[in-house]
């Protein structure tokens, strides 16, 4: 059987990005596209062909300029899946600790020989940065409380697995909204694809102008989760909060955590998800997050076969620029 | 003694209420008067076409220097100053050292001097340090020529200090300068709260920021009968409370950028950050009520907030890039997009801003063409058309978000003491 024949079907017709930045700025058909491409690539690994070979001879290069672990392990292992070179880069003990600019650390390493670039970085805008400054085809992997496209992607992948449809379901995306680059781009998916979203937290932590994006916003979990058909608990970022937006994390808890007594509150079918890493006892208690509802781990796997889409989609474009046949 | 005639210009000048074609006789450095066309001089320049404006004052420039060379140097700002028609500008304290001794405004009032293009004057630091913790020599700095003070971007959190600041400057008759910002509102903000900061995922700063600080300042004006002038006002709420301070006669002035009747926050979409700047691009409707503010006079002058940064320090992430661009060499040309080609000021409103309203504020004798004043004038050609290029500049700085934009007029001549300082290339 010709696998590298496989893969490569009409899915792929109609992508013309060079760079993928967000979910902002990509249109309904070109959301399909991955997520068509990501099937077959799931269908293939499920047949045991889980090593590709369409960038045989090119170079990816994992730029991450802030603390990551699922995403940047499963960036690598799709870079590698589809026999990509891979380069890793991390801020720690790096140039720029010796003052090199951000731009200019990028520029060295896609001289190089990098094709595709592959960025996480604490600043909004740092992807648009360097596809403005680069040649290479331009991945977003994380850019401060901006964008998390591929994060939306698969879990908007998992969601579709599950119900077979985006059109006409309920997804509510609980927790720091205010501070989170999933609920961003998960919205933008969504909302394109014909999904109700809700968004449901404490008012400290819901923008006051979020509603402008066509969603619901909710402050009671209670009241909305009866009508709910998948709830996406984002975690509670510590780490880039300025001060205290509620008094405790035992009262978060009380207020928003998906615990048993909710559950029971909720769809049969209820689907749960949740970014990572999980917080387990704040958003989400232990059984839960093992239990018949939960996807968690099935969201990571979808991770690495929507990264190897994206990454797919991007050297279609750059061959395709460079006339090269595919 | 030497004589200049400007011939068949349209002399502008909102101090005596000039708006009429006409002849200006200059002699020994000092405006003559008006004159008929018998009249014979030295020198004559044809101003036919041209605006003959009194020099423009702009009261909110950063020179840099001591300290920041690598941004601006009193000698290329200055120039910079001279080509956007600026005859006499405030020169920041925000510098290192701090002006917060009389030592540091005549080190200032040197370099001006040594660089002979426009008239210099310091602003001095209201606190030592800028560290907004003890009030700076304010005494000395008046004897060192300082007109004002001011922590620049630094807001004055402390209201206590403000209160004693008020208080004391009035012994002086000068004004304290303050940039409202509540910082704890502010901290770590990039842009306007708003649509935008939501969808870009940038930190905010709220329009609450600045107009808790203007109420706050309006309040000490009123206990201590102190002058304050408020940079940068950028908020409708802001203009209301001024309007309202004013009617109750406190002693409160205001300025705005023309930026800000510019740009609006969307500019940030494309997260450059040259569209990043303190305070924080606002949305239109906070622009329409500025407009109303200077129509009403509730805002009494326009200043450019001449902001320069070495490229280093504007270029790279947006979360890291300083805050603030350049202004002097677009204050005219922004001014004339946002006001006068909407229809929004008339040239002698326009004028009256850039002139003689920001005098008043800092107790200059300029901004007038009035008989025995100092013939500081700018020519202004109102119609040309042109695109803003780096080389051109006179700023050692080129932070600006106009670069390679087409602009409409531009200063063409401008005279400072009765002597041509700067003429436009054709």
């Amino acid at each position: 059987m010709n696998i590298d024949h496989e893969y490569r079907t009409d899915i792929s017709n109609g992508w013309t990005r060079k760079h993928i930045l967000g979910l902002q700025d990509l249109s309904k058909d070109e959301l399909n596209i991955i997520l068509n491409q990501a099937s077959e690539f799931k269908r293939l690994a499920a047949i045991g062909e889980t090593k590709l070979t369409p960038l045989s001879g090119t170079v990816v290069a994992n730029l991450f300029f802030e603390p990551s672990t699922r995403t940047r392990v499963s960036f690598g292992l799709a870079a590698k899946r589809l026999s990509a070179d891979t380069v890793d880069f991390s801020s720690s003990g790096s140039s720029l600790s010796k003052g090199e600019s951000f731009v200019d650390t990028a520029k060295t390493i896609e001289a190089m020989g990098v094709s595709y670039v592959v960025v996480r970085h604490k600043t909004p805008g740092a992807p648009q940065l360097l596809a403005q400054h680069l040649d290479a085809n331009i991945l977003n992997a994380g850019d401060g409380t901006h964008e998390h496209p591929t994060q939306a992607l698969l879990d908007i992948f998992t969601i579709r697995e599950h119900f077979g449809k985006i059109e006409g379901l309920t997804v509510t995306l609980v927790g720091d909204i205010l501070h989170s680059r999933v609920a961003r781009s998960n919205i933008w998916g969504l909302k394109k694809l014909g999904a109700h979203v809700i968004v449901c937290g404490p008012t400290t932590l819901i923008p006051s102008e979020i509603s402008n994006l066509g969603v619901e916003v909710s402050n009671n979990l209670d009241d909305v989760i009866s009508r709910t058909d998948c709830l996406n608990l984002l975690r509670i970022q510590f780490e880039r909060q300025r001060g205290h937006f509620f008094p405790s994390i035992r009262e978060y808890a009380h207020l928003f955590g998906m615990n048993k007594q909710r559950i029971n509150k909720a769809k049969e079918d209820v689907l749960i998800l949740a970014p990572g890493p999980i917080n387990r006892g704040v958003e989400i208690t232990p059984d839960v997050a093992d239990g018949p509802h939960s996807v968690i781990l099935g969201q990571v796997s979808n991770g690495l076969i929507i990264r190897m889409a994206c990454l797919y989609l991007l050297h279609l474009q750059r061959t395709a620029s460079l006339g090269i046949p595919g | 003694m030497k004589s200049i005639l400007i011939k068949n210009g349209h002399i502008v000048d909102p101090s005596q209420n000039l708006d009429q074609q006409a002849n200006l006789l200059i002699e020994d450095s000092k405006i003559k008067g008006l004159c008929d066309e018998t009249t014979t001089a030295d020198e004559v320049i044809d101003a036919s076409g041209l605006i003959v404006s009194p020099g423009f004052i702009d009261i909110h420039v950063s020179l840099c220097e001591p300290g920041f060379e690598e941004d601006e140097t009193i000698e290329s700002g200055t120039a910079a100053a001279l080509a956007g028609g600026v005859t006499s500008l405030g020169c920041m304290p925000n510098t290192s050292p701090v002006v917060d001794d009389r030592s540091s405004a005549e080190f200032i009032l040197l370099q001006a001097a040594r660089a002979a293009n426009c008239h210099v004057f310091p602003l001095g630091a209201v606190t030592k340090n800028h560290e907004g913790k003890e009030l700076a020599e304010i005494g000395q700095l008046v004897a060192g020529k300082a007109v004002g003070f001011t922590d620049a971007d630094q807001p004055i959190e402390n209201a206590e200090i403000m209160r004693c600041a008020l208080q004391y400057t009035r012994m002086f008759d000068r004004p304290i300068l303050n940039r409202a910002q509540v910082p704890e509102l502010a901290e770590k903000g990039q842009m306007h709260e708003g649509f935008h900061s939501t969808v870009l995922g940038l930190k905010g700063i709220p329009a609450a920021a600045e107009e808790i600080m203007v109420n706050r300042d309006i309040a000490l004006a009123e206990l201590t009968r102190g002058r304050i002038h408020l940079m940068c006002i950028s908020t409708q709420n802001s203009v209301s409370q001024i309007r309202r301070a004013k009617q109750k006669d406190i002693h409160v002035t205001a300025d705005v950028t023309p930026h800000h009747l510019t740009l609006t926050d969307q500019m940030l979409e494309t997260y450059d950050p040259h569209y990043k700047v303190l305070p924080p691009l606002r949305s239109q409707e906070h622009i329409d009520a500025l407009i109303e503010g200077l129509k009403d006079g509730t805002i009494d002058a326009i200043c450019s907030d001449h902001t320069p940064h070495a490229s280093e320090k504007k270029t790279d992430e947006i979360i890291g890039a300083d805050f603030g661009i350049i202004g002097l060499e677009t204050l005219l040309p922004v001014c004339l997009q946002s006001l006068i080609t909407p229809g929004h000021l008339t040239w002698s409103e326009l004028i009256r801003k850039l002139t003689c309203g920001p005098a008043k504020i800092l107790g200059l004798s300029k901004g007038t063409l009035a008989e025995g004043a100092d013939a500081d004038i700018t020519l202004i050609n109102p119609d040309i058309k042109y695109q803003l290029d780096p080389v051109s500049l006179k700023s050692s700085s080129q932070n600006t978000p106009f670069l390679g934009k087409e602009l409409q007029g531009r200063a063409e001549i401008v005279l400072v003491s009765g002597e041509v300082r700067y003429r436009a290339e054709k």
